[in-house]
This record gives structure tokens, sequence and C-alpha cells, in this order.
């Protein structure tokens, strides 16, 4: 982004210790401005804020297939940290960034499908199909962003839902690719060299690095000037432009990123499930996706995590009822709207304060 | 042309000719045409739904004029987006505010050194060093412009949490933040209690006076008598007067379009 006009303008003089800000050319021109702030101003930490409660965490899960009684609760943190991801990346869109999308699921897919298809129709290595997944769900999310971020509220709601139900038609209808409805078969594990990651156990160190990777980029973006920008936009969008923020490339630039990382997700999915089909990625895992934002806490940024262990767990619990399941959700949903919009985090948020 | 109080020999900062703006049937704005001189306070005053928000949203860029020419300092931006104005310098602040309710009040103002910061995307990501020392600097600067109007205390604080006078002074020190040539704003001392207006005319004087250009928009007549050195009447979206507050203050047509009803207020 070209700021170069902005260093043009010279100081209006009304600032203190406005050379301070400007380009280093700039620097000492405008000589004896008022002296800096007496008070302190603490410095930007080394680690973004949550980034290393993040690690603590992830630290913590190095214990899960040691501890875990047997595989399936290991596959069950698989799911749990990468529907971390997904919720983590929506939750950059609509908590921080103010803009709605009912179609994060289906560049979930494009990740999936891309990694997948690259994997048992191409025989590439996940390695590489795990880059390519990002890409694909980048690129998909920029494509749909370029029209769509132009709409606000239930019309850009209504375009990414749309996005991804075309999404949905073309995972079923392209079926020498994806394997139509029966879905794709035949995605072959990651492997690091002779080993391949085909257990829950073993791939689980492979999940566990790059959702932690991916959740210190999210608390890194939260707390940086690009990051600031795009929650300005969530805040109020007029205030934002008005501050010399281009809103509409801040928010496909959000957008992109959010739909990589879904993308990345997708990869790890597919690679770990070495099957997908087309249901995973349709409307309805949208919706349950944002469901889990708001459940979470929108706009925290331990939100996700509280959002993604219920998504995973409540299931658990239920297994017998699962169309009780579907309406917990929906109730879930609607006490949390009405009775506390901070979700999860916000309640934890609360506690801690009293606590103190 | 009127109020020589300014020293004729700097120019013009803003130049707004022939400009219009239609709402459907309703002309908002009709063929305004104004200076606004380097260094100077202009006030734009006029009843209620007299076209003074869609005059600033116009110069501003947030709404696009249906005819007219904008020129800032020598550049025509009426097609300019609103984001690249700012850049040119253009800071405004909002009849109703637009702060950022959920971050901290010393985020507001860093989010307003936006135009001259330079870190992206990546170095977001990954938290470079180069985007830390900017931030850094950001911080102090955003800091000193809070003590300048008593906020520092708050800086941590929730920005939704500011009283209402708190967050207009927010919302002008982010705008100052910028780094503006032309500061546009809208009904500084709606809301305030005297006293808060006070301190608000007090402050915008001290800007004045660091050599700010103002375009003023506000009800509260003292305000507008003591900052001005010009001042525009519309009414209707239409001219009706311009002159020095003297002679505003005693132009039959504006007594008779607007000040009689007001001048208490
Ligand atoms: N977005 C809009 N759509 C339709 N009419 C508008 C819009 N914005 C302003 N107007 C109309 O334009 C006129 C001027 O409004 P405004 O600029 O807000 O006046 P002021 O700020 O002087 O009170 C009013 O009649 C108002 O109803
Ligand atoms: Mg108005």
């Amino acid at each position: 982004m070209s700021q170069t006009a902005a260093t043009e303008a010279p100081p209006a003089g009304a600032l203190p210790a406005h050379d301070d800000v400007r380009d280093d050319a700039r620097e000492g021109t405008g000589g004896t401005d008022a002296a800096p702030a007496a008070r302190p101003v603490r410095k930007p930490r080394l680690f973004a804020r949550n980034a290393v409660s993040f690690v603590v965490l992830w630290a913590l899960m190095i214990a899960v297939p040691f501890v875990a009684p047997n595989f399936y609760v290991v596959s069950l943190v698989n799911l749990f940290l990468i529907y971390v991801i997904l919720i983590a990346s929506l939750n950059l869109v609509i908590g921080f960034c103010g803009q709605i999308s009912l179609g994060h699921a289906g560049f979930f897919g494009l990740g999936a499908y891309a990694s997948g298809i690259l994997s048992a129709k191409f025989g590439l290595t996940p390695w590489l199909g795990l880059p390519a997944a990002a890409l694909a769900g980048g690129l998909g999310a920029f494509v749909i962003g370029l029209p769509a971020l132009r709409l606000h509220g239930h019309y850009l709601a209504m375009a990414t839902l749309g996005f991804n139900a075309i999404l949905v038609v073309l995972f079923n209808e392209l079926i020498p690719l994806t394997g139509g409805p029966n879905g794709l078969l035949g995605i072959e594990p990651f492997a690091l060299g002779p080993i391949a990651l085909d257990t829950d156990e073993t791939v689980f160190w492979l999940v566990w690095i790059v959702s932690l990777v991916v959740m210190i980029a999210i608390a890194n973006l939260v707390d940086s000037r690009m990051g600031r920008s795009l929650r300005a936009i969530g805040g109020s969008e007029r205030g934002a432009a008005s501050l010399g923020i281009d809103t509409y490339r801040t928010k496909l630039a959000t957008f992109a990123i959010a739909g990589a990382m879904a993308g990345i997700a997708g990869s790890l999915y597919a690679h770990v499930n070495l099957y997908v089909s087309p249901e995973t990625f349709s409307v309805f895992p949208s919706i349950m996706l944002l469901v889990m934002v708001a459940l979470g806490g929108t706009g925290r940024l331990w939100g996700p995590i509280f959002g993604a262990a219920v998504f995973i767990a409540v299931p658990q619990v239920l297994l017998d009822f699962a169309d009780l399941e579907l309406l917990l959700f929906g109730l879930a949903m609607l006490i949390v709207l009405i009775g506390f919009p901070a979700g999860i985090a916000g309640l934890a948020d609360g506690w801690r304060r009293w606590l103190k | 042309m009127s109020g020589e109080s300014i020293a004729a020999a700097t120019g013009d900062i803003l130049e707004v000719a022939g400009l219009s703006r239609n709402f459907g049937a309703i002309a908002a704005v009709a063929d305004l045409s104004f200076k606004v001189r380097e260094g100077e306070v202009k006030a734009v005053i006029g009843p209620n739904g007299a076209g003074k928000t869609t005059l600033f949203d116009m110069i501003a860029g947030v709404t696009a004029p249906s005819s007219g020419r904008i020129t800032l300092a020598g550049e025509r931006i009426e097609r300019m987006p609103a984001h690249k104005r700012v850049d040119r310098g253009i800071g405004r602040t909002f009849q109703t505010l637009q702060i950022f309710t959920e971050m901290s009040v010393l985020e507001n103002v860093v989010v307003g050194h936006y135009p001259r910061g330079h870190s992206g995307w990546v170095n977001a990501l990954l938290r470079l060093p180069s985007g830390l020392s900017e931030e850094r600097r950001e911080r102090e600067h955003a800091m000193a412009l809070l003590e300048r109007v008593g906020l520092a205390d708050r800086a941590n604080d929730r920005a939704g949490d500011l009283s209402f006078g708190d967050r207009k002074l927010l919302e002008l020190m982010r705008a100052l933040a910028t780094g503006p040539r032309l500061l546009l704003l809208d009904e500084p001392a709606a809301g305030l209690s005297h006293a808060g207006a006070e301190r608000m005319m007090e402050i915008v004087a001290e800007l004045n006076a660091d050599g700010l250009s103002v375009l003023l928009v506000e009800h509260n007549m003292r305000m507008v008598m003591n900052l001005s050195h010009d001042i525009l009447v519309i009414g209707n979206g239409r001219f009706i007067a311009e002159g020095t507050p003297d002679a505003v203050r005693t132009n039959p047509d504006v007594i008779a379009a607007y000040l009689g009803e007001d001048e208490d207020a």
C-alpha cells in the first residue's frame, strides 16, 4: 500500500513530537516540536498478547498422545485442533473485522479438495498439498470477496452463503476429480521420510504444530498495525475510512487470510481423515462455524478454543441423540445472543476480573 | 470575499466550486462555492437539514457529489476515495461518534497513525521487529496526544467506557494523529456540558494557533463566533451569506434564516 502521499503533507505543526512517526527522510526536519510523552508508554511486547498463553496451552496438549485412553480420544483432539483453526480464522472475519461470512466451510472444502485431489489423483506429497490448500482457500476467498465485500450485513451474508452453495455443487458434480457425492478416496497421509503419519497419534504432532503456528499468527495479526486497521473496520467502517484505511482492500485481505487458514485446516482434515465428501463443507457446517464463533466469544482470541471444544465435545456426550444435538446448538445460540453476547470467553474474562 | 483578518499571503487550503448533491428529489447541497484559507477557521452554519453534514461527507469522500469541484491545496479531489484524501491531509470528526469502542483508548489514537505507517500484512502475521519499533513510536506519539486532552490516565481503558465528552476528545485526537492539514469538525460541541464545550473550544483554538486549518460545523454560537475567522451560512443546501462573524451576525438574511431562532443556543 502506497503511503508516499502522506509524507508530502507538511506537518500541521499541531502535533507534539510529530516527526517521530514520519519517514526517515523527513526525520528531524520539524526541529523543536514539543517533548515526547512525559508518561512512560509500555513498549510493544516481544510476543503478542495471548500468544504466550496459546503456547502454554499447546504445551499442555503434548501430553495428549501419552495419556489418552485410546486412539479415539486422540482423533477427537486432532479434529478439535482443526476446528480451532477454522473457528479462529472465521472469528478474524466476523469478530474482529465485523464482516458476516456464511461460506467459511466452503474455503475449508477448497483446501481439503485441493490437497486431497493433488494427493489422490496426481500423487503429489501432502507437504506440497498443504501450501496448495492455503493458496486455494485464500484465492477462493479473494475471488468471492472481490464482489461480496462491496456488500454489507445481510447482503454479504447471502452472497457468501450462495458462494458456498455453488462450491458444494462443484464438489458434487466434478466427479472425475472429486469423486462426487461418494467422496474422494485414495488420499495419502503425510509422511516423514519412510514414516507415514497414518495413525491418530503420529499425525497429532503435525496438527498440533500447524494449529499452534496459525493461532500465533492470528494473535500476532490482531496486535499489529494491519490488525488494528481491520479491527477498526469492525468498530466503525466510517471511522476507519476517516483515518486513511482503505476499508475494502483491508476487508479483502482479511477475508483472503482467513480463507487461506481455512484451506490449511482443509488440508489437515483431508490427510488425517484420508477421505473427504461434500457434506462436510456445505452451508450447514458454515452456519455451525458461525454459531461456534458466537458461542466461544466473538472478537475474543480465546473464543474459538472454547467454541471448538464445545463443537467437538457436545456430540460425544449426546452420541445417541443426534437430533437433540442440533436442538441444543440452536438453543445455545439463542442463549448466547440474548444472554451473554460476549460468549464463553467473555464469561471467563468476567470471572477472572471477579476473582481479582 | 471577506475576512481580511487572515494574512493574504497564505493560499487556499480548500476550494469548493459549484458543489451539489441530490438525494432523489431533495437537493441536500445546491451549488455551493467557498474557500478555506490556509490557517483559518471557517464555520459553516445553518439550521438542521441545511446540508452541512452532506457537505462534509462530500469533502471527506464519503458521499459523491452530484456535480461540482473540490480542490485541496491545488489538487482536485472530488473523485478521490476517502482514504486517499486522508493521505492528502483531510482529517475529520463525526456528528455521530465513530470511535472504536472495543479497542483501548490508546489503540484508537494509534490507529490514527495509519496513513504514516508502513508495516504490512506479512509484518503483522510474523510480528517482525520493524513493526514493533514503528508501533512503539506510534504509541509514544498517541500518548502525547492523549496527554494533551487529559486522557492519558485512561489510555488502557476500553474506549467505549469513556464518558461522552471524553469520547469526543478521543475522536478529535484520533483525527489529529493522521497528521491533517485541514480538519473537518462536525458539531464538536454538540451534547457537551458548558464546561465541556469551553474546553473543546480552547483545544480547537490551540490547534488552529499551531497552524491547522479548520472547517467547523457547529450550533454553539459562542464557539462559532469566538473561533471563526470567516463564516458561511447555508439554508436548504443553498448559500445565504458569508463573511466575518460581525458581518454575519448583523446580516438580515442570516437573522431571518437562522440566528434569530438560535441565538441563545
Ligand atoms: N443519505 C441520505 N439520503 C436521503 N436524504 C439525505 C441523506 N443524507 C441527508 N439527507 C437529507 O439532506 C438534507 C441535509 O441533511 P444534512 O446534510 O444531514 O443536514 P445538516 O447536517 O445541516 O443538519 C436533509 O434534508 C436530509 O434529510
Ligand atoms: Mg449534520
